[in-house]
């Protein structure tokens, strides 16, 4: 027997409180949850610091990694299995492709790509490719295997049922994930009956589609999808978390930059300041060693990465208000100068951040437009886009929803010196100038 | 501030303004790839790379009234037209923009076409790979479109041209 068809003596389960269980029976998956590279996935945050308002958000990108495998395998080997659509000899790629989808995700993903200017899409591939325990498995399978799995990752794969199977509007990373952090986070949004999606997905052409008896089962993933982005992954609080972790990365950069002597010498990072880093580099990271340098900045001489991470550390956060960049933005200008002018560094205390979704977009024959629609199967045979049969989807299709938030310390602007300034900004901020 | 917005009116004010989302989408990659500060996050999609963040912040653009977004019918198909308002201008002027000015790569460009700039934008994607797997991938992405071998040595011409410019 090859390695690709090699079964393990038993069945492996792990206990998941959103599959129940787990299953694993291939020995290439076995072996790949063994690797380093995946355990490290366990000690990064699916949500970033969503945890910081939602306290049981501490669940992994290992959680959810094992949650989209096994949805994966649970369409690959029940619900598509035997369909003449569906060519069985991508099975162990697709299983594979949804288990280390999300590898290359580094400690606190969003902040450190900004800051660094760096995509977890590419360590995602440089771990499937490079001198890793990762690649040595898949090249077990076959020398050009991790190759392909990295292909179905990066949405270049030749076979588009694959792809779409791991990323689409309609996957089963979304799937995982919005049950997943629904079920971390505490909130009652985020539910709807994936029992019912897989049972009517069907393979058709280069694409998966959805008999059209499950159209209102789709429905309601998309109206949770949408309830889960502005509720749990846009919280204000949450981004304001954010907006202080980029705000200590770009601080310990410029001060490494400018020759700042640090107690505590930032040398996991150094690579990434003058963007030298190697791959070993990136996986020597995860939010522990994150978490301990900003542990220790909070002693450093420099008062503004000090505080900052004091803020993130004890949640001291930044407050915020709603802004209108259009029209406001020259009042920010007016505000950075008075922030100077109080002795705040509007660099680091005055910043602004916008958000925005679209929940679902079709595409429209002749347009330019990107996303791939989910298609409903008629029980003529004939396909349809769903937003023309579902009135529901119809009103939010296209419509792109954006926020704009103002953040600075509301307690630096109440307290100390420079009063008359400092009245003046709260004065801007609270009168609805901004 | 609003640094990422005010580079994007830039760009688009520097290439005098631009037809077709998808032409926009890879005249940005392109940049970004030749080391201009562009953060818009690309990943692989119908039509090469694209950025999900750059189609937000266009839209966004166009909601604060800093860029004109014109529908161009052209028979088959629709297109749309970008362009720099005087409110536009007013914001990038007050907000600055760090993006190194360079009309001429923004000018080389905005004459190519957008089939053009798709088969340049897929071959920058592959650029981690030897030439030949490049273009075996290329026409395993895009068989439908049937780039020809000229097309294939004009865009890797276009694209040393461009590297020439030293954009960054």
């Amino acid at each position: 027997m090859s390695y690709a068809t090699q079964k393990l003596a038993e069945e492996k389960v792990f206990k998941d409180p959103v599959h129940r269980y787990i299953h694993v029976r291939d020995q290439v998956i076995w072996d790949l949850v063994n690797s380093k590279e995946f355990q490290r996935l366990r000690r990064i945050k699916q949500l970033g610091t969503s945890y910081l308002v939602f306290h049981g958000a501490e669940h992994s990108r290992f959680n959810h990694s094992l949650g989209v495998y096994e949805i994966v395998r649970r369409i690959s080997d029940d619900v598509f299995h035997g369909r003449p659509e569906w060519d069985e000899s991508e099975r162990l790629t697709v299983l594979c492709a949804a288990l280390l989808h999300d590898l290359g995700h580094g400690p606190f993903s969003h902040s450190f790509e900004k800051v660094f200017n760096v995509d977890h899409e590419e360590f995602t591939r440089a771990i499937l490719t490079g001198d890793t325990e990762v690649n040595s498995i898949l090249k077990k399978v076959s020398p050009d295997f991790p190759g392909q799995v990295a292909e179905v990752i990066a949405k270049t794969y030749s076979n588009k049922q694959v792809v779409s199977l791991i990323s689409s509007q309609i996957d089963a990373d979304r799937m995982d994930y919005l049950q997943r952090d629904a079920y971390y986070t505490g909130v009652s949004y985020g539910h709807f009956d994936m029992e019912r999606i897989l049972r009517v997905m069907r393979p058709l052409d280069d694409q998966v589609v959805i008999k059209s008896s499950g159209m209102h089962a789709v429905e309601d993933y998309i109206m949770s999808r949408y309830q889960m982005y502005w509720q749990v992954y846009f919280h204000p609080v949450a981004r304001s978390a954010e907006v202080i972790l980029r705000k200590i990365l770009q601080r310990a950069k410029e001060l490494s930059e400018s020759g700042y002597e640090f107690q505590q010498p930032p040398t996991h990072f150094l690579a990434f300041f003058d963007r030298s880093f190697t791959l070993a580099d990136y996986l020597a990271l995860d939010e522990g060693v994150l978490m301990t340098y900003f542990q220790l900045w909070i002693n450093e001489r420099d008062p503004i990465l000090a505080d900052l991470c004091d803020r993130f550390v004890n949640r001291r956060l930044f407050q915020y208000v709603d802004f209108d960049p259009g029209t406001d933005y020259k009042k920010l200008g007016e505000l950075s100068a008075l922030f100077k002018k109080a002795g705040i560094d509007p660099e680091y205390y005055l910043i602004d951040d916008s958000t925005s979704d679209l929940p679902y977009d079709f595409y429209r024959p002749g347009e330019e437009e990107e996303r791939l629609p989910i298609q409903l199967l008629m029980p003529n045979g004939d396909i349809k886009e769903l937003s023309r049969l579902s009135q529901i989807v119809d009103a939010i299709s296209g419509k792109r929803r954006t926020d704009y938030k103002l953040y600075f310390p509301a307690e630096l602007l109440i307290d100390g010196k420079k009063k008359a300034i400092k009245q003046q900004i709260l004065e801007m901020l609270r009168e609805g100038g901004i | 501030m609003l640094q990422e917005h005010a580079r994007i009116v830039d760009f688009i004010a520097t290439a005098e303004g631009v037809t077709g989302r998808k032409k926009l989408q890879k005249m940005v990659y392109i940049m970004k790839k030749l080391n201009v500060p562009f953060k818009e996050k690309y990943e692989f999609h119908i039509y090469g790379p694209y950025s999900e963040e750059l189609t937000a912040r266009i839209e966004e653009l166009c909601d604060m009234g800093f860029l004109s977004e014109a529908l161009e019918d052209k028979g088959s198909y629709v297109q749309y037209k970008y362009a720099v308002t005087d409110e536009g201008m007013e914001f990038r002027n007050a907000v600055g923009a760090s993006i190194p000015k360079n009309p001429e790569a923004a000018a080389l460009l905005n004459a190519k076409s957008a089939r053009f700039l798709e088969l340049a934008s897929t071959l920058l994607y592959f650029g981690h790979m030897e030439r030949g797997k490049q273009i075996a991938k290329l026409h395993s992405v895009k068989g439908k479109l049937n780039f020809t071998e000229a097309e294939i040595e004009e865009a890797y011409r276009f694209l040393d041209e461009l590297e020439q410019l030293k954009l960054s």
